[in-house]
């Protein structure tokens, strides 16, 4: 643990692509490779199934610390981040298993507490922070609990490991795609030479991604050179029939398998072997749309969907590009052959797989019109893709660009109440949502719509009876639940008591998956005002 | 709050038997001044108590025409009905807390304070009081400074990592006090150069005049550019950071001294590659044993969002109240 805390010290303090990528190339030249296989593995966003939950973390840390739940709260509060909090709260360790190898953390110890009873693992997890210094403690936290966080990229990785191998980046991307797993066999297994074989397998190729469009979109030069299509709001995803056998992949590079059985009987039944770059969706028939990505959700969590939730939210996997046809690997053609023929295979096919159609718009401000009209599609905006690009690995600028109709977004908790006007009145349908200010919520947006009227029938009720005070028409409620606002922009405002202006709130979504500390920070927004 | 001694008024602490105001906000007739910090002295004020070691950074700050009364540490002097005496507070040069006494009841106003050594001040002196007024800039039990030897054995292994990648240490810190206690620091451990913005100028002069052994320094030249300061260290302030300035300095390595930088988002946040935790406040530990070495039965936290302080005090049996929006850190 000690040489990865210092690695992740070293990632932590530069801002320089260049120093990371460094960093971890020293790494894998020196630690055992037992160590180095899980390095990679957790930089790259893998995780361990978790192992405690915060509240347990919490109940430990006041149990070591002897402070009260409300100042162990009131820390993680101010810190922003349970893993670091705790390790600030406690008393330094004595460092006793700070030479205990990453991988016996990972492999042997860390699984162990899994299968522990509460009570054990409570006491676990003291032994443990008492024997390691703070930086090494809110290591072990954040394994515990979910991803390690370190402004690394999966695609510093793969650049870290190809400098480490002196392979190129997009063979060590391509061995890395699929469920890799950190031993130190696969490890040295990434460095091989390159056999020339290896798409051969059942694994994904590493994907292409896009980048956001930021200068003006005549400055992509002629139209005709561009397929324009929706942005889809799904799971990007590669659909793979070889020799006959379906496979789906997440472009986080997860099987998907057995998720969405309509897709694999669709791919399976095809007349040909191939790979479809695509985007998995929820699909509303009736309205030839997409539904919202909330419905998606509910099969993305479905290892075997029954026959209800397969009928009440079927999926279409929205192909827009053909990596590989009969073995043939297409990637190095113009992405206009792939698509014609990509669009030829798909005639006759099964309604499960989609073409995603080219945007007829003739110029740059037809275009421009159309991606107006994204919301109403159910989509993100635009994808502009260069008819005579190849499939590139990872995020390349250049080739593809993501158009997108981004409303920003904040996290908020509702504060106030007001009763509604016209159709609405008689509800609380008014709020007014705050934001962290150090231990307070300070209002900074008002927002009358987004909720349906199942919710809005809900929280009336809560509000009603849930009331702290009034003022007139409007009510100061518990500050129990939060909401996701989108709006438009954010000012300095000298005549709001926050400081800041958010033009044209809205209200995205109710998320009962957040608590009251999850909210945004007002400094935070301070500083979006300020840029 | 009812109390002859001190009242919380809008333009700061009041003491009515005295009718002086410690540290006020706004212009009044008499100020007694903890120390030199603009968020604590202020010019305008009719009159002005000081400590004598702060006197020249007073004068400095309020002006040649202020009118400073100045006062060696535990000499006692009245005020109105009041025994006024200050006492070190171990927070930077000249730095006071204010000790009150009337009627037989003792009030301690701490100002700013740590519990630290200090090699450019003297060290805080617990005064025993019926009321003691803490600040609690850090009032949040996550605060725990590390030992000062580190943290400066830390800063120097930056700037040798600086220097073995021909790239400018840049540090910022506050101008008055953290940058002198800095070079202090750095002056009994190495024997090297610093260059300092012209913001430090002053304020190092003053130090140095005051008989405090600093690494010597030297003033950043104006056409200064990144290549040319290649493994040199030079310390700005806090405000020269994300300004034009910073251009001539690209490629540098950036840090920032203070006690906020415990917290990593606080250094994520403010974009800096390296933190050293060095603060001129009490942490945690020292906030709670300077209210205990106080014995005082009453306690006032102010300075800070007092709230937790305040809080986990009155669980521990302390009868303790938050001053709100006296000041600011
Ligand atoms: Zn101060
Ligand atoms: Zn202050």
């Amino acid at each position: 643990m000690r040489r990865f805390a210092a690695l992740y010290a070293q990632l932590d303090r530069t801002a320089s692509t260049v120093a990371k990528r460094e960093a971890i190339a020293a790494y894998l030249h020196d630690a055992p490779p037992a160590d180095a296989a899980w390095a990679v593995y957790v930089l790259g966003g893998g995780k361990l199934r978790r192992l405690a939950t915060a509240t347990e973390l919490r109940t430990a840390a006041q149990a070591a610390t002897g402070y009260a739940e409300w100042l162990i709260d009131a820390s993680y509060q101010h810190v922003g981040d349970l893993a670091e909090a705790i390790a600030l709260l406690l008393p330094p360790g004595d460092g006793a298993l700070a030479d205990t190898p990453l991988q016996v953390w990972m492999e042997d110890w860390l699984p162990a507490l899994g299968k522990l009873d509460p009570p054990a693992r409570q006491l676990q997890l003291q032994a443990w922070w008492r024997a390691l210094a703070p930086q090494q403690v809110f290591l072990l936290n954040k394994l515990l609990t979910g991803a390690l966080r370190v402004g690394v990229s999966q695609r510093l990785v793969v650049q870290a490991l190809a400098l480490w191998s002196q392979l190129p980046t997009d063979l060590i991307a391509h061995r890395l795609s699929g469920d890799w797993q950190p031993h130190a066999a696969a490890l040295s297994a990434l460095a091989e030479p390159d056999s020339g074989e290896e798409h051969l397998t059942d694994r994904p190729y590493p994907f292409f991604l896009a980048s956001p469009l930021e200068q003006n979109v005549e400055a992509l030069g002629d139209r005709n050179d561009w397929l324009a299509e929706w942005k889809w709001d799904g799971i990007r995803a590669q659909l793979m029939r070889r020799s006959g056998e379906a496979r789906l992949w997440s472009r986080g590079e997860e099987r998907l398998d057995g998720r969405f059985p309509e897709l694999e009987t669709a791919a399976a039944a095809l007349p040909f072997d191939g790979v479809l770059d695509g985007e998995i969706l929820a699909w509303n028939a009736a309205g030839h749309l997409p539904r919202a990505f909330t419905a998606l959700q509910k099969r993305i969590g479905k290892l075997k969907p029954g026959a209800k939730l397969l009928a009440d939210t079927p999926v279409r996997f929205m192909a827009y590009d053909l990596l590989e046809h009969d073995g043939e690997d297409l990637r190095q053609q113009p992405l206009r052959a792939r698509r014609e023929r990509l669009a030829t295979l798909l005639q006759d096919v099964s309604p499960a797989l989609m073409l995603s159609p080219a945007l007829p718009a003739t110029d740059w401000p037809a275009l421009a019109l159309e991606r107006e009209q994204s919301r109403a599609r159910q989509t993100e905006g635009l994808m502009l893709k260069r008819l005579d690009s190849p499939y590139r690995v990872g995020r390349k600028r250049g080739d593809w660009w993501k158009w997108k109709v981004e409303p920003y977004t904040l996290d908020a908790v509702l504060i106030y109440a007001q009763l509604g006007h016209g159709r609405r009145a008689g509800l609380y349908t008014d709020y007014t949502f705050g934001v962290w200010d150090r231990s307070h919520l300070v209002p900074v947006a008002k927002a009358y719509s987004g909720l349906d009227d199942a919710e809005i029938a809900t929280l009336d009720q809560w509000i009603r009876s849930h009331t702290l005070e009034r003022f007139g028409p409007v009510r100061s409620v518990e500050q129990v639940h939060v909401f996701e606002l989108a709006y438009e922009a954010i000012q300095r405002s000298s005549r709001h008591k926050s400081g800041v202006a958010v033009r044209f709130p809205r209200i995205l979504r109710w998320r009962t998956d957040l608590a009251i500390r999850d909210a945004d920070k007002l400094d935070d927004l301070r500083r979006l005002a300020m840029d | 709050m009812r109390d002859d001694l001190l009242q919380p008024r809008s333009q700061g602490l009041y003491c009515p038997a005295g009718d002086f105001f410690i540290d006020p906000r706004w212009p009044v007739e008499r100020a007694v001044v903890t120390h030199a910090h603009g968020d604590h002295a202020r010019i305008g004020n009719a009159g002005y108590h000081v400590a004598a070691a702060g006197s020249a950074l007073m004068r400095e700050r309020l002006g040649e025409e202020a009118v400073i009364e100045t006062h060696e540490y535990g000499e006692a002097f009245t005020l109105g009905d009041v025994r006024v005496s200050m006492h070190p507070s171990g927070h930077m040069l000249g730095a006071a807390q204010i000790r009150m006494e009337h009627g037989g009841r003792v009030v301690v106003v701490s100002g700013d304070y740590k519990r630290e050594a200090d090699p450019t001040c003297a060290p805080f002196e617990t005064v025993p009081c019926d009321v003691f007024v803490t600040e609690s800039t850090f009032g949040w039990p996550v605060y725990r400074w590390p030992p000062i030897d580190a943290v400066i054995a830390d800063l120097l292994s930056w700037w040798d990592d600086c220097a073995r990648r021909g790239v400018p240490a840049l540090l910022f810190c506050y101008a008055l006090g953290k940058a002198q206690r800095l070079l202090a620091e750095l002056a009994l451990r190495c024997d090297r150069v610093a260059h300092v913005h012209g913001a430090l100028l002053q304020p190092v002069q003053h130090y140095r005049d005051a008989g405090i052994a600093l690494l010597p320094t030297v003033p950043l030249a104006e056409n200064a550019r990144g290549t040319a300061m290649a493994g040199e260290l030079i310390m700005a302030p806090p405000s020269a950071a994300n300004t034009p300035w910073m251009r001539r300095f690209a490629n540098a390595s950036t840090a920032f001294a203070s006690g906020w930088m415990q917290v990593r988002g606080n250094r994520r946040r403010r974009g800096f590659d390296r933190g050293f935790v060095v603060s001129d406040h009490a942490d945690w530990p020292g906030l709670l044993r300077s209210v205990a070495d106080s014995g005082a039965s009453r306690i006032y936290v102010t300075h800070g969002d007092g709230d937790v302080l305040t809080r986990h005090l009155r669980e521990l049996g302390h009868d303790a109240l938050a001053l709100e929006a006296l000041g600011e850190s």
